[in-house]
């Protein structure tokens, strides 16, 4: 317990100080939301209807940019040796690096869409469902990452190769999502059903994604 | 404890790298192995420690834990030094510490013993090359293990930092560990074995194997 600890705080430090990925995430997030209504004018309605989509999507890339660090920068510097011939479970480290990556990108993300959200004429009952979307689906998007992440730590550009093979991966997450979200906003579907399904999804990923990128880590490390 | 090799071989990337490499280290003894750039020392110790695939030949620890594989009872210090820039000198050897298995006190003293206690808070990113090496040295006295697997070692380090590093091997070998290191000089332990991984006059001469 004491090493997954030890990874869980080590990866936050390095991602909250200089150079880390946190900040990078959150701001590309608000970035992006900010430029959509610039581009679509100012029609409220039109706003209203796609901004839950707008939200999810602009998470979903935001999520991405940290990833192709999480496990390359380990590789460069050396740390995966150690980690890997270490007593702690590989599957373990890789689930803890993962909710450091999640405290640290998928979190800010979830508190600020509130806010950004006024920007896209979210009333407070949709934001509120948008953000309990979010709360449940961007374990998801970390946990799958995870793959792509390990697929990809030993290519020197890794980062657009991780985005095709991850982007596919995230479809299910997205629609769920986005569907859950617009039910609360429009109605009159229900909320329920694509957001049990959206928990299914996160549950699995949970499961699946530590497991994957451990065995793509062992792997690569021929 | 003694760790034994009988007819290792290794291949990377669809060739040999070398072959027929046996030999046998106990508690308290050193095998320092040499070659020439390519022989293959580096890929001898990430075998032991569990890097890379044994092609071939028989690797056994007696005498250690049996619930452990080897790797899990040794420190590898490659040639990264597997520190973060963006964390203080303190950070990062605690971060080690706690990871292979010490608490949190052990990381104190270590960096004292390879005088770097000063830049305790300094971040790794402004350290030289021979201070990061001396960071990544201290976590083999922070946790304790029976075996170092030690790839050249003392590359960047100073005269005095060798010297201090020759110390750290003896209290090492009196405590009843065992060292492999692959250097290119004498490691200046006087009596460690010695294994030439280009004993084969047809690799040396850089021939198809």
């Amino acid at each position: 317990m004491n090493a997954l600890a030890a990874i869980l705080i080590r990866d936050m430090r390095i991602a909250v100080r200089v150079g880390g990925g946190a900040l990078i995430g959150v701001l590309f997030f608000l970035v992006v939301v900010t430029l959509v209504p610039f581009a679509l004018g100012p029609d409220l309605s039109l706003l209203k209807r796609i901004g839950p989509a707008i939200l999810w999507l602009a998470a979903l890339l935001a999520s991405l940019l940290a990833l192709d660090r999480l496990f390359a920068a380990d590789h460069e510097d050396g740390s995966l040796d150690l980690i890997l011939t270490g007593r702690t479970p590989l599957e373990l480290v890789v689930a803890a690096k993962g909710l450091a990556h999640w405290l640290t990108t998928g979190l800010p993300l979830i508190i600020a869409a509130p806010l950004i959200g006024l920007l896209l004429n979210l009333d407070a009952p949709a934001e509120a469902a948008l953000v309990l979307t979010f709360l449940v689906g961007t374990p998801a998007l970390t946990f799958i990452g995870l793959i792509g992440a390990a697929l990809a730590v030993t290519l020197r550009r890794g980062g657009l190769l991780l985005a095709v093979l991850v982007l596919p991966l995230t479809v299910p997450v997205l629609i769920f999502g986005v569907a859950a979200a617009n039910a609360a906003v429009l109605g009159p579907a229900p909320f329920g059903t694509p957001f049990t399904i959206l928990g299914a999804l996160t549950l699995a990923s949970l499961v699946v994604g530590p497991f994957a990128a451990a065995a793509a880590l062992r792997q690569e490390m021929e | 404890m003694r760790l034994s090799a009988s007819d290792l071989a290794c291949r990377r990337g669809g060739r040999e790298v070398f072959a027929g490499v046996g030999f046998s280290v106990a508690a308290g003894e050193a095998l320092a192995v040499s070659g020439r750039n390519g022989s293959g020392k580096s890929s001898l110790l990430r075998m032991v420690v569990g890097l890379l695939r044994i092609a071939s030949g028989r690797l056994a620890l007696e005498g250690g834990d049996p619930e452990l594989t080897i790797g899990e009872q040794a420190h590898y210090l490659g040639h990264q030094d597997a520190l973060k820039p963006s964390l203080s000198v303190g950070e990062n050897l605690r971060f080690w510490t706690e990871f292979l298995g010490g608490t949190a006190a052990d990381f104190i003293q270590p960096l004292a013993a390879v005088g770097l206690d000063a830049l305790a808070d300094l971040p790794a990113a402004y350290l030289s090359a021979g201070q990061r090496r001396r960071l990544s040295i201290a976590r083999l006295l922070a946790v304790k293990r029976p075996i170092w697997l030690l790839d050249e070692p003392a590359s960047t380090l100073d005269l005095a930092a060798q010297r201090r590093l020759t110390e750290l091997m003896r209290t090492h070998l009196a405590g009843g560990g065992l060292i492999l290191a692959a250097a290119h000089g004498p490691i200046g332990l006087d009596d460690a074995k010695e294994l030439r991984l280009d004993a084969n006059p047809s690799r040396l001469a850089g021939g198809k194997p």
